[in-house]
């Protein structure tokens, strides 16, 4: 049980996929605009990569080693589209904001190296474990980029004001940079220094 | 079993495509009404928005929006180019028939080669007018379609009585630069045309004029540019110029009726 909660903790910290691997950069700086597109990113995420790593393993030991990775793209693309989908269906508007963003899930690292390096050697419930707690960890560093981008880029967050009217009228203005890609980057690099400055095993020599 | 024998590879894949292809389509099929609800609402939103009768803040439902569409609308009608009307479309809540994007795009394609001069482009034309009956009010609403920047930019615009004044705009795009061009979606650009005019004051036809640097307060037939969005705000006055343009006809005749 302990094994299970570590698969899920590790990537969320220790391992994160996005602060760690530095992977999945792309979608990171593209949809943390606002805390509630990248909240709706992080569980697309989350969904896609638990479904294919479970998928995935399931199937670990019918794949022809041969087409194996044509597989496991078959078996994202086919969870990507669903979400796809149904986003458009019942959470339109949000799906309008991720626009292509949802569909180049397909692409992003962390799916297909977590089904290559976790999914094709482990059972199906560690697998989906991995697969969730990776997708949680890039969910988690797309919030905490998303909450300071609004905060400071729009003076709100999940699209309520947090900032009072007064302060603009003291002459108080939103940082508009912050709305701007170069700014999640730089803010991703604090990130990782801040992770690097706690977990110092992280340090290269 | 040999996994790795060609026989087995080639079934393998056929059945796991079928298996992927069948869930897939089931899926599509499942979710196509919702969809498509979707984006009709998005359109009859936009075309409210110019009206006045809807803002993005007050969360309406979909129902909600139908509901105030169908209550407030007069007649959607299809003009032609000379002004004739050809068609009907239908305004009941339950079954709304709007021009979509994919409509406008033809149509914008019609237009072009109407005024260069193609007899038979022009006898496809058949735009569409969606009049409303606000508080006793008729007010026309037209819909604009062309190339900006980077794909394609769309917007409505409805006309006071008098079929010069503008009554309000709604302005989108696909994908514009975001704080620059894109901002033709916002509030603050759309409100700039309430109350200017197409025609100038001789009473010549001029459309809506987007000036760089800022239109005077006196200007009746300007509106302030983007600063850093030039090329998307000449896109949308010239996609503006042409399908008002095209209305004109039709316009001519509301006029006569009145006069």
């Amino acid at each position: 049980m302990s094994d299970l909660k570590n698969t899920f903790l590790y990537p969320i910290f220790k391992g994160n996929p996005i602060s760690v691997l530095v992977l999945g950069i792309c979608s990171s700086l593209a949809v943390t605009v606002q805390l509630k597109g990248a909240f709706v990113m992080a569980l697309s995420v989350i969904i896609v990569t638990g479904l294919s790593s479970l998928v995935v393993s399931l199937l670990r030991n019918t794949i022809p080693n041969r087409i194996r990775i044509i597989v496991q793209l078959v078996v994202v693309a086919l969870m990507v589209i669903l979400v796809d989908q149904i986003l458009k269906a019942y959470a339109y508007s949000i799906s309008k904001t991720l626009s292509v963003y949802i569909g180049l899930i397909i692409t992003n690292c962390i799916v297909m190296g977590r089904i290559e390096a976790y999914a094709l050697g482990n059972k199906p419930i560690p697998s989906l474990i991995d697969g969730l707690g990776n997708g949680a960890g890039y969910g988690l560093i797309l919030i905490v980029v998303a909450f300071f981008r609004e905060l400071l880029g729009s003076g709100t967050l999940f699209g309520f004001r947090i900032i009072p009217e007064s302060f603009y009228e003291l002459g108080y203005m939103n940082n508009g940079l912050m709305i701007l890609p170069p700014m999640a980057l730089i803010l991703l690099g604090c990130i990782i220094w801040v992770q690097r400055s706690i977990q110092k095993d992280l340090q290269e020599k | 079993m040999n996994t790795n024998s060609n026989t087995y590879t080639v079934i393998y894949s056929v059945i796991l495509v079928v298996v992927v292809a069948v869930v897939l389509a089931f899926t599509a099929l499942t979710l196509q009404p919702a969809q498509d609800t979707n984006v009709k609402v998005e359109t009859i939103s936009k075309i409210l928005t110019s009206v006045g009768l809807y803002d993005a803040e007050s969360e309406m439902s979909n129902d909600e929006i139908i509901k105030t569409y169908s209550e407030n609308i007069q007649e959607a009608i299809l003009v032609d180019a000379e002004g004739k009307v050809i068609g009907n479309m239908s305004t009941d809540a339950k079954s709304i028939e709007l021009k979509g994007q994919g409509d406008l795009k033809l149509q914008s394609t019609f237009i072009k080669k109407a005024s260069e001069g193609d007899a038979d482009a022009k006898a496809n034309i058949a735009l569409p007018v969606y009049i409303f009956n606000v508080n006793g009010k008729t007010i026309p609403v037209v819909p604009c379609y062309g190339a900006g920047l980077w794909g394609p930019i769309w917007g409505y615009v409805a006309f006071e009585g008098d079929m010069n004044t503008i009554e309000g705009a709604v302005f989108d795009h696909k994908g514009e630069t975001p704080g620059l061009g894109a901002e033709i979606a916002t509030d603050w650009f759309c409100t700039n045309f309430t109350g200017k005019k197409i025609y100038d004051a001789e009473g010549n036809f001029t459309s809506v004029k987007v000036v760089k640097g800022g239109a005077s307060e006196d200007d009746i037939n300007g509106v302030d540019a983007i600063s850093g969005g030039t090329i998307t705000s000449q896109a949308l006055e010239k996609a503006i110029k042409a399908w008002i343009e095209a209305y004109i006809p039709y316009f001519e005749t509301l006029k006569a009726v009145e006069e």
